[in-house]
């Protein structure tokens, strides 16, 4: 290939898709890890259904895999550059995501009058029309992978298993890549079975080769900007490992036992999955029976001095309310993950959404203030599981992170820290045989009790849920629960002190400021620099403490004459906002399709704001 | 290897030790306070160092307990006491946990919680107090109300078939379940003495009295005039005797468990049953656990079988994984697999 057909590009979008057991999920995550490896930023999206595996060919099991690189990802990107679809059904579903003029990749083989008729199709999808508004090449990826197969002797199933290996091989070529990140994989991957690396690796080149060999290809090569990036030493990371490992080097600076008690749901799971490979860091991970064991374990855990979590998604949440009263109630900390999905009820389990935030804030009987964080992007998880950690520890309150599943399955580049440069966490720890010890009572500065752990001489107590005054005893007295009710509030509240300042970024002069919270940063962060860049001026602040809010939210809002609170959900957000600063007029812009935000949504609607 | 975690006392301590100094709220009469006096009383005969001790309850009438015990305690929510327990004992291996709830509170609203701690096998002593009503919400039916009974939410009998404790804690692959008596205090702490000896969840279930909405529920074996005849206390390697004399016992007859008296029909002792507590197979024990009718009600220590617990199993896994494991700091996990400097 010659340089002068190359087409330069700040960022690409790669989009994979197709059937449930395709392999699209795979060939995402070796295209992502390439293009790190060899010095792009990235971001990483999964768009999965939620069965395992739906019926063969249909729209239902389209499994796909957005890859977005180039210099400053923010975010997985809307539309995409290049579309591989391996079957008729993920064509049709996907074709809606593919940018005007984009490159296509199908698998012709696989376009059978079955296939299509399954798909929904009552004639040939490759009209003129598409084909003059999409680079489209129909590639035979099935029979080509099925041949390799046969040479080396594989039965058609193992050959089969190989395909998305082809179109990874076309998208290398088409991205100017080498072959060099994916070849290492397969060889570690599959170290045992060298009949597997040897296919795979054939058919990979395969692919790579066939596209040399088409004329169109060779005025399709896109070369992706390198990543401007401070200095450092990086990984790729998705969101739930980056909350797992927070808490991991949250555990390990408090000096604190890590304990996840935890139940199995999508898609908070691999929170869990990855903090059980970790006894050798002493993480204790327990699989309970059901998401209120869970809770209830990790509470009992903290009772015995560790750090305790809890991970889980939306109707996970709804099981554990009661417990986290408890929690409440006991003063004892504790964290929990919320990994936001698709509500209510079941839902759209391997969605995003942003609607668990009513339920992190009020969904408990009485009086039950607890703190709320959300993280904002899938490195900053790491940052964010280490923050509700501390603020646990050191505030002996139970914290909720939200997460989401665009943040937990995403994946990004993330800067490797030292966890001896991560802030101090100190735990509220009682000293065995102190005089003084009372269960609840509290300093002066944070209003926290003491943590007496069972196992300290001369300080067993008992804590429960029923209403305690602050030397420890039961107390149905009014004037008690009065105060004991004001104090695990006023706990809560002066959290605040020890949080940063809420920072507005763009243009801070603007007459617009856009207000978002958690998993939407990297759409909304893009769509307000775009326009800033295109001369309209908005300024745009992000919420990462929810609650309590920073000490200077108000005087942030009310220095704006228009705001508009963006969120995937019908407008918790801007709900919550507007009982604390009624003074300051708020629109909203929602989305509740399961979806993030798209950049070039959020600027056509803030554009409209501007103008108004 | 079998391997202890809970401190031994450097001391000897006595009941008093014990008692909290919380005024006792349970109505005057309620066999919850012989159950509260014997386990005072089984907390020095453990051996176990006193800071190391943790209660852990639900909610109900007996789950008020961690208040009157000068122990480290927890009185959490309703059906959860399980659960809880399950995370104090794995976050530290080293306390020595108790758990004690009602029959509504273990078996109903907690049901999944028990049989699942119950299966796991992890070291924790539960004590169930079976008076077979909710007495804390005044008198409706419990999961182990006798059918038929007339509660509060029964107006017409129950139609619910009771559960049987020891049936479910061995359904449940229970290694340790023993039944007592409220009125019978020394029993009740022979057996939590053994229950806390056990390496694995033990399971005590007390029979007790509610005065006020179940008065007399276990009468009919319970009254001294009966007693003897309606009970039998099993001891391991000894005959399966009973009656005032110990003139009755049982014998398997190949299908079922009989009542027999020696010196009628031929019978000497040669013919009654040897209790064996730690046969691994559950049949005995649980035909044992289910006698009722015409059979006596088994009380002691039904089954006491040694299986490791998941406390030993956990430990151990965690000690090999800090031995052997890849990382030893979290510094090691950050910079494994692919990174690349910038």
């Amino acid at each position: 290939m010659s340089q002068d057909q190359i087409c330069n590009k700040e960022d690409l979008v790669v989009r994979f898709a197709g059937d449930s057991g395709d392999g699209m999920q795979l060939s995402g995550t070796l295209f992502s890890d390439a293009s790190a490896l060899t010095g792009n930023d990235i971001a990483t999206f999964p768009d999965y259904p939620a069965e395992i595996r739906a019926p063969h060919n249909t729209i239902a099991g389209v499994s796909g895999y957005q890859v977005h690189v180039g210099n400053h990802i923010y975010s997985s990107g809307d539309k995409c550059d290049i579309l591989i679809a391996m079957n008729p059904a993920s064509f049709k579903s996907n074709l809606k995501w593919a940018k005007k003029g984009a490159t296509v990749i199908v698998d012709i083989d696989t376009f059978t009058d079955e296939a299509m008729e399954k798909a929904g199709y009552t004639e040939n999808p490759f009209t003129d029309e598409l084909e003059r508004a999409y680079t489209i090449i129909k590639a035979p990826v099935t029979s080509f992978t099925a041949k390799i197969g046969q040479e080396q002797g594989a039965d058609k199933k193992t050959a089969d298993k190989c395909r998305n290996m082809f179109a990874l091989g076309i998208v290398f070529y088409a991205t100017h890549k080498t072959l060099d990140q994916t070849f290492a994989y397969l060889e570690r991957k599959f170290a045992k079975k060298p009949d597997v690396v040897k296919l795979n690796k054939a058919v990979l080149s395969a692919g790579y080769e066939y596209a040399d060999k088409l004329e169109v290809m060779h005025s399709h090569i896109f070369e992706v900007a390198h990543a401007e990036m401070p200095k450092g030493k990086y990984r790729n990371i998705t969101g739930n490992v980056a909350t797992a490992w927070g808490l991991l080097a949250a555990s390990e600076r408090s000096g604190r036992q890590l304990f996840l008690g935890s139940y199995p749901i999508t898609p908070a799971t691999d929170v869990m999955v990855e903090l059980s490979k970790h006894k050798s860091l002493g993480a204790r991970v327990f699989q309970a029976e059901d998401e209120i064991a869970g809770v209830c374990s990790a509470i009992g855990a903290s009772y015995a001095g560790a750090l305790a979590c809890t991970s889980t998604s939306g109707p996970g949440l709804s099981l554990k309310s009661e417990a986290l009263g408890l929690a409440v109630m006991v003063e004892l900390p504790l964290v929990v993950v919320d990994v936001q999905r698709g509500g209510p009820s079941t839902g759209l389990p391997t969605k995003t959404e942003q609607s668990d935030l009513n339920q992190a804030l009020y969904g408990r009987n009485g009086e039950a203030p607890l703190v709320v964080v959300a993280a904002s992007s899938s490195a900053n998880c790491f940052y964010w599981a280490y923050n509700a950690a501390k603020i646990a520890l050191e505030h002996m309150t139970p914290v909720i992170l939200l997460t989401d599943g665009y943040l937990g399955n995403g994946s990004q580049l993330f800067r490797i820290p030292k966890v001896a440069d991560l802030p101090s966490i100190t735990p509220r720890l009682a000293t065995p045989n102190d005089p003084n010890f009372r269960p609840f009572r509290r300093d002066d500065e944070k209003f926290a009790r003491w943590w007496a752990l069972p196992g300290m001489e001369g300080l067993s107590h008992r804590v429960g849920g029923l209403e305690k005054c602050p030397d420890g005893p039961l107390s149905t007295d009014p004037e008690n629960h009065a105060l004991m009710t004001k104090n695990r509030q006023e706990k809560v509240n002066r959290v605040a002190n020890y949080i940063p300042d809420q920072e507005v970024s763009g243009n801070p002069d603007a007459d617009l400021l856009v207000v978002g919270w958690g998993g939407t940063a990297g759409a909304l962060t893009l769509a307000v620099e775009e326009m800033n860049n295109e001369g309209k001026k908005v300024a745009y602040t992000h919420f990462n403490y929810i609650c309590p809010l920073p000490k200077n939210t108000g005087d942030i809002l009310r220095k704006y004459k228009k705001i508009v609170v963006c969120e995937l959900n019908n407008g918790q957000f801007a709900g919550y906002l507007r009982t604390q600063f009624p003074e300051c007029p708020m629109t909203q812009y929602n989305k509740i399709m399961g979806l993030p935000f798209e950049v070039c949504e959020l600027k056509e609607h803030f554009t409209k704001l501007l103008e108004k | 290897m079998e391997r202890h975690f809970v401190p031994k006392a450097d001391r000897e301590y006595t009941k008093a030790d014990f008692a909290s100094d919380q005024m006792v709220k349970w109505c005057p009469g309620c066999g919850d306070h012989a159950i509260l006096s014997s386990l005072l009383n089984t907390f020095p005969k453990t051996g176990h160092k006193k800071e190391n001790i943790c209660m852990v309850s639900g909610i109900g009438c007996s789950s008020r307990i961690p208040y009157y015990v000068d122990t480290y305690g927890f009185h959490s929510i309703h059906g959860r006491a399980c659960a809880i327990a399950t995370g104090v004992k794995l976050a530290n291996p080293a306390l020595s946990v108790w758990v004690n709830m009602g029959d509504g509170d273990s078996m109903a609203i907690g049901g999944n919680h028990l049989i699942h701690a119950v299966r796991r096998n992890q070291d924790l002593n539960i004590t169930i107090f079976n008076n077979e009503i909710y007495g804390l919400t005044k008198g409706q039916y419990s999961p182990t109300t006798k059918f038929g009974q007339v509660t509060k939410t029964s107006p017409f009998g129950t139609i619910d078939y009771p559960f049987n404790p020891g049936e479910l804690v061995m359904g449940a692959q229970g290694t340790f379940f023993a039944r007592a008596l409220d009125c019978v205090p020394a029993l009740t702490t022979d057996i939590m003495t053994r229950a806390a000896q056990h390496d694995g969840t033990s399971v005590v279930e007390v029979l007790q009295n509610c005065m006020i909405f179940n008065d007399k529920t276990h009468a009919a074996i319970t009254d001294r005039a009966v007693r003897d005849d309606r009970t039998i206390v099993l001891e391991h390697g000894k005959p399966m005797l009973f009656g005032k004399n110990k003139e009755k016992g049982l014998r398997f007859n190949g299908r079922q468990l009989e009542v027999v008296t020696i010196g009628e029909n031929g019978v000497t002792i040669d013919d009654i049953m040897i209790h064996d507590e730690t046969t691994e197979d559950t049949g005995i024990h649980m035909m044992l656990a289910h006698m009722h009718g015409d059979l006596p009600v088994a009380l002691g220590v039904i089954r006491n079988v040694k299986k490791t617990s998941y406390t030993q199993l956990y430990e151990n896994q965690m000690d090999e994984q800090k031995a052997n494991g890849k990382y030893k700091c979290v510094d090691d996990l950050l910079n494994s697999g692919d990174t690349w400097e910038v």
